[in-house]
């Protein structure tokens, strides 16, 4: 069962190709992380999976049902959305913003069922106490909870957020992500967007990355991240290390980083950490710590964009 | 969308700024009548007849209202409509939800031409209580010489409301047409006030005569054949059907533009 595909999805502005032909296939119940820097496509992306915007070609399809912008795609009823900023009727207070898009669209069972989760969501996003007050006099952060308070009321099987930790505090965030985890271990599919790796990268089980309108790398968030070759040695003795280090078979010292005491070593084959730290302590130098280096995925990121050569 | 929309505009302070200028007006005429009295045949249509039978206010206010305050009120909610959400933000979530994007317009255009009427049918009830007080509820004597029934006057007086409402509605058609285009409700809103302007304004240059007959104002004012014994029709007819005419073509191109549009606010 899948909650999105694409295919060969590609929207055109002018000579630029905002999408390119963008391929995607989402499982239900996964919390995807759809990465790329400014400009890739994500919002367009979702857009299209919204029926906001014509698709130049290709198609999209949501919990199973193609989504065509000219008709009225009725599977997005079991879809809650935030697309960029919330967007809201500021003269209203947030219950009546809830409350008024709940009637505003869909069968009599539909509209009550979201007039009756009004608090629910309220309480979700920790809003209960401004709910009567007019969004105009929200903060940016109180307007991005109710935001996803609004993605809430339909109960949806499957949740879009396009930068939803946009304008949150530091506690916003962690919320945000603990919410987001919690909604996808209790089975909705939760597709989000982010050009902020490590907001992703702790709590997703898919990442894509998106570069030019086209999904440069796929899969869970450790495959993504490759161990690197590049170990940190902590020791009491650094020019000894250092020495001793040089003489072994594959290694090659770094310089040092950030200023501090530790010991960089790239390897290479047939050097090995363990065999690093063997010769150290048979020297008699004390080894506090010896931490092989992983690329985070914001390495890899970096490498996998600016891989992408720009559509001319 | 049509009761969330009218539930949306109650609780706006424009909508009740408009309703009071509507209320104020046909008040204003009357005070104003009640310390000077105007000649035979001075200022607007029934303006010199009100002494005789106050329920010639509420006519006199639907004259005076016509021309620019009823284009002004129709241009604003209607250039408000797709505009309007497009800035605050709420467009994509609306078409999202989804509301369908031909049931988004049809149901803005309607909750907006209900203001309108409202507004209207409320401009004629102060008018009336207040002409009433002011010089009695007389009945009402018709421009032909004969002398209406109590029915029949307040029958006349809701088909003038109506006729007067039905001018304007073509006028908000081409306000969501404009309010699809763009992004701006304030821009939508004047460029349709623009267009009443210049209809009347081509409508009183003589050497334009032969395009009278398809400017959306030409029978703006043509309610007045209402109160003649026997009731003329002919204006009434051709100024309902240029008004059918207008909002058959700019609604049908809002919604198609609308149906094929991007949304990207």
């Amino acid at each position: 069962m899948t909650a999105i595909v694409a295919r060969n999805l590609t929207k055109r502005y002018g000579d630029i190709n905002a999408v390119d032909g963008l391929d995607l296939s989402i499982e239900r119940g996964t919390l995807y992380g759809f990465l790329g820097p400014n400009g890739a496509g994500k919002t367009t992306t979702i857009r299209m999976a919204l029926g906001l915007i014509f698709p130049s070609s290709g198609a999209i399809e949501v919990l199973g049902e193609p989504v065509v912008a000219s008709a009225t795609p009725t599977v997005l009823r079991r879809v809650g959305a935030l697309v960029e900023e919330p967007g809201f009727w500021k003269y209203l207070s947030g219950r009546r913003n809830l409350e008024y898009f709940a009637r505003a669209a869909g069968p009599r069972h539909d509209r009550e069922g979201r007039l009756g989760r009004v608090d629910e969501v309220l309480r979700t996003v920790d809003l209960e106490g401004a709910a009567e007050k007019k969004v105009k006099a929200y903060s940016q952060g109180m307007r991005q909870r109710l935001g996803v308070a609004m993605t809430l009321l339909g109960a949806p099987d499957l949740l879009i957020l396009d930068e939803p930790t946009n304008g949150l505090d530091p506690q916003g965030m962690r919320d945000m992500r603990r919410l987001m985890r919690r909604l996808a271990d209790g089975g909705t599919t939760v597709f989000v967007s982010s050009h902020l790796l490590a907001e992703v990268e702790a709590i997703c089980d898919r990442v894509g990355v998106l570069a030019h309108g086209r999904l440069v790398a796929e899969g869970p968030p450790s495959e993504l991240r490759a161990p690197s070759d590049l170990l940190r040695i902590d020791v009491d003795d650094r020019t000894r290390a250092e020495q001793i280090a040089a003489g072994l078979a594959g290694v090659a010292v770094e310089p040092a980083r950030d200023g501090g005491p530790s010991l960089w070593l790239r390897l290479s084959s047939p050097a090995t950490a363990a065999a690093v730290n063997t010769a150290l302590v048979g020297a008699g130098v004390a080894v506090n710590a010896l931490v092989p280096q992983h690329a985070t995925l914001e390495d890899v990121f970096i490498a996998l964009v600016e891989g992408t050569d720009a559509p001319r | 969308m049509y009761r969330v929309e009218l539930a949306k505009a109650a609780r706006r302070w424009r909508t009740w700024m408009l309703a009071f200028v509507l209320g104020a007006i046909p008040s204003l005429i009357v005070v104003g009548l009640v310390f000077s009295r105007p000649h035979q045949g001075e200022g607007p249509p029934f303006f010199s007849l009100i002494a005789s039978s106050g329920l010639f206010a509420p006519l006199t206010a639907l004259a005076v209202l016509q021309p620019f305050f009823l284009p002004l009120t129709a241009s604003l909610l209607a250039g408000d409509t797709i505009a309007g959400e497009a800035s605050a933000g709420t467009l994509r979530y609306l078409v999202a939800r989804p509301v369908g994007r031909r049931r988004l317009i049809a149901h803005k255009y309607l909750a907006a031409m209900t203001l309108v009427a409202l507004g209207v049918l409320w401009a004629v009830v102060v008018g009336s209580i207040a002409g009433g007080s002011a010089f009695g509820f007389g009945p009402l004597p018709t421009l032909s010489g004969t002398v209406l029934t109590t029915a029949g006057t307040i029958v006349r007086m809701l088909a003038a409301a109506a006729y007067v409402t039905a001018g304007v509605a073509g006028l908000a058609a081409i306000g969501v047409f404009v309010s699809v285009l763009t992004e701006s409700s304030p821009g939508a809103t004047v460029a349709t006030v623009i267009f009443a302007i210049v209809s009347q304004i081509l409508d009183a240059l003589s050497s334009l005569r032969v395009i009278h007959p398809y400017l959306l104002s030409h029978d703006w004012q043509k309610f007045t054949d209402l109160f003649r014994d026997p009731i003329s029709w002919t204006g009434m007819r051709h100024g309902l059907i240029v008004d059918v005419c207008y909002i058959v073509i700019f609604l049908g191109a809002a919604l198609t533009i609308f149906t094929r549009k991007d949304v990207t606010t």
